[in-house]
């Protein structure tokens, strides 16, 4: 098989993993290597869905023992299988690097034989990458559930970040679509990496050339839309995995029809949940710079995110109490949970507001957009000169401010001629 | 007193500006107008023409440390946007920063450093954004890209490119400015220099395989049911496409070039 179809069919079978940033560790390259990364990540291009495209991201082989319902490469579905050999895949990755095409390696894999086997297929590959051709570029790897510890050990060593999928949002739910895959058995090595990591920072700590164990941390991803769970259910246990197994970053998935189980919603008509899936990213977000917890976004008698607008702006509707908050005098935190303000308006607000107070004609310089945060602030005890809402006109605009983005595709125009043909 | 106001000529470069800097403070002149050394001067102030004095600049350089971290940043970055009248804009900067110090570079609201600290963003955004849509080609051995930025980035993309191809020859052409960094393995072994015409030959078979894959690659990792042109717009602006491999024909041997404007 040409190494062109190879490409093909693997980064087709590799591109559900929502997964593909760069970031989170910094490391400068050194002569006679090839290749560095940036604490930030770095895009190289952004495919035609406006997801970014980063690193080279394929599986190792598609050729898989398991028959999850929702995945795209289960041993039932009839697609054409292929494998790389880990030297094609190293030459491959080198040539694209050379040429800035991409920042590293996403390697994934389906699991053929054995969950031990895969992994050893996959080590190898990073290996010849690291030793031979003594890349130092990024490179993220999936751990396999099920594989031995020595072995997953060993995976971290070369790669940058590791991720295990927790593919669905409750154990009932994986039981029903994943069969072959147990909650413990994605635990596990969750719980294994986070503690190498930990492990590894201490033992930097001592000597400087310990060998470094995943230093960008780990990540994880689940599905969004294919089984019942509330937005509630999805966004507590995001928040438990951030605060037991210090992942870096989970990503949701919206469920793309892969398949026509019967235990999965109906592919015909099945539109993925894009809006849900970003209202979930944005709550996300509130957890990890914004300082929220999920049970003050979500509870019972509120169990989803509402789709007309942000979690922050739904927040700050329902605690009006808090409002308005004095730009000149907040802290930090209260600064953040005005909805419109970001973490770098915060942050610029703090440092301009030492040289002198500021007026709503200095937020306006300073970058800070006032299209929502004119109605949640006040500058030196006055609000905006002219602006006077109820709550309930409050709520009506801030619904009214994101509805051209959330509306349909425009109509297209009436074409005197296409009719007639 | 106030200031004499003067037009000032001086040869463009940064340490002809700062030698500027550092004549107009001796002088007690303030300008209102910099010209280049081709400029056409027909102006109702007073021309004072400026000789770059390399020991002047290094003082005035060095004179930034009062700024603070922020404050140097700028005051040295600012030379490289495309900022209108950035002399000026960069004169009143200067001004004010030597009367504040340090904290000259937090305060934000003020008009000047407003616009210079735009200006600096939109430079270092633009760097940020080339250092991912830069592309190479493989011609015999020797790294080549070309891009066309609005504002000088070549040397903020200096150390990134030369950190991470430490064993690569290349070269990376910027055609607005006509300047282009140059790069071989081995210590400092780097340049930005001025080029007049930079024309690369076609692309070799093993170059076009390798384009071929990663056109394959870029075409198959996107998923039909989010397609989302706008969104790809606003990440990657239209301005960069015209220089990136994925949009090539298959059939193009040529660098991925900047067509010519209409």
């Amino acid at each position: 098989m040409e190494l062109l179809d190879k490409l093909n069919i693997l980064a087709d079978a590799a591109k559900y993993d929502a997964a593909c940033t760069s970031s989170g560790l910094d490391r400068s390259g050194r002569p006679g290597t090839i290749g560095s990364t940036i604490v930030a990540g770095c895009c190289h291009s952004f495919s035609a869905d406006g997801r970014c495209v980063t690193l080279l991201k394929v599986l190792q082989t598609n050729i898989c023992v398991y028959d999850c319902q929702y995945c795209v490469n289960r041993r039932s579905n009839d697609v054409p299988r292929a494998a790389f050999t880990p030297e094609e895949l190293c030459e491959l990755t080198i040539s694209f690097y050379r040429r800035n095409y991409i920042e590293g390696l996403f390697l994934s894999s389906a699991v053929i034989q054995s969950p031990d086997y895969t992994t050893e297929l996959m080590v190898r590959t990073l290996r010849i990458l690291r030793e031979k051709h003594r890349f130092g570029g990024y490179i993220h790897a999936k751990a396999i559930p099920g594989a031995d510890p020595l072995l997953t050990r060993r995976l971290g060593l070369l790669a940058d970040r590791m991720s295990v999928n927790i593919e669905l949002p409750s154990s009932p739910s994986l039981a029903l679509l994943a069969p072959d895959k147990k909650k413990e058995a994605i635990l596990t090595p969750m719980g294994q990496i986070r503690d190498g990591i930990s492990e590894s920072k201490r033992e930097i700590a001592v000597y400087r050339h310990a060998p470094r164990f995943a230093p960008a941390g780990q990540s994880t991803q689940m599905i969004v839309g294919a089984t019942p769970e509330t937005d509630r259910h999805i966004l507590t246990l995001t928040q438990a995995l951030y605060d037991r197994y210090q992942l870096k970053r989970v990503f949701y998935s919206a469920y793309m029809p892969v398949s026509s189980s019967p235990l999965l919603p109906v592919a015909e008509g099945f539109k993925p949940p894009l809006l849900r899936e970003h209202r979930l990213y944005q709550a996300d977000w509130l957890l990890r710079y914004y300082h929220f917890r999920a049970e003050e976004l979500l509870d019972e008698a509120q169990p989803d995110l509402d789709p007309r607008m942000d979690p922050k702006c739904c927040w700050a509707l329902r605690h009006l109490e808090f409002f308005p908050v004095e730009v000149n005098r907040a802290d930090y935190e209260a600064l953040l949970r005005v909805p419109g303000l970001g973490v770098r308006s915060a942050r610029r607000i703090l440092r301009a507001r030492r040289v002198g107070p500021l007026t709503f004609e200095g937020l306006k310089r300073l970058g800070v957009v006032l299209k929502r945060a004119q109605y949640f602030l006040t500058c030196s005890g006055r609000m905006m000169e002219g602006l006077r809402v109820s709550e309930d006109g409050l709520l009506r605009r801030m619904v009214a401010l994101e509805a051209p983005a959330l509306a349909e595709p425009m109509p297209e125009q009436l074409s005197l001629f296409d009719s007639a043909v | 007193m106030s200031w004499t106001q003067i037009s000032c000529q001086y040869d463009g470069t940064y340490f002809g500006f700062l030698s500027c800097v550092f004549d107009c403070y001796v002088n007690r002149e303030e300008p209102v107008e910099f010209h280049g050394p081709e400029d056409l001067c027909c102006s109702l102030y007073p021309l004072r023409t400026v000789v770059t004095d390399e020991e002047h600049a290094r003082r005035v350089y060095r004179s930034f440390a009062k700024f603070g971290g922020e404050g140097r940043r700028l005051a040295v970055r600012t030379f490289l946007t495309c900022l209108p009248d950035k002399e000026l804009w960069l004169w009143r900067f200067l001004r004010l920063g030597y009367a504040q110090g340090a904290r000259v570079g937090q305060n934000l609201t003020d008009p000047t450093v407003d616009r210079v600290r735009k200006a600096v963003w939109h430079l270092e955004h633009e760097a940020h954004m080339y250092k991912g849509f830069t592309r190479f080609s493989d011609l015999d051995g020797v790294l080549v890209g070309e891009i066309e930025p609005k504002n000088r980035v070549l040397p903020l993309l200096q150390a990134h490119f030369c950190g991470r191809y430490p064993q690569e020859r290349f070269a990376l052409h910027d055609r607005t400015h006509h300047e282009a960094l140059f790069h071989q393995p081995g210590p400092n072994g780097w340049a930005i220099l001025p080029v007049e015409d930079f024309s690369p030959g076609p692309a070799g078979a093993e170059e076009l395989a390798c384009r071929k894959l990663w056109r394959t690659f870029y075409n198959t990792i996107a998923i039909e049911g989010r397609y989302n042109p706008k969104c790809r717009m606003t990440n990657m602006p239209k301005r960069y496409w015209a220089m990136m491999t994925e949009f090539q024909k298959d059939w193009d041997t040529a660098l991925p070039e900047v067509k010519p404007k209409a």
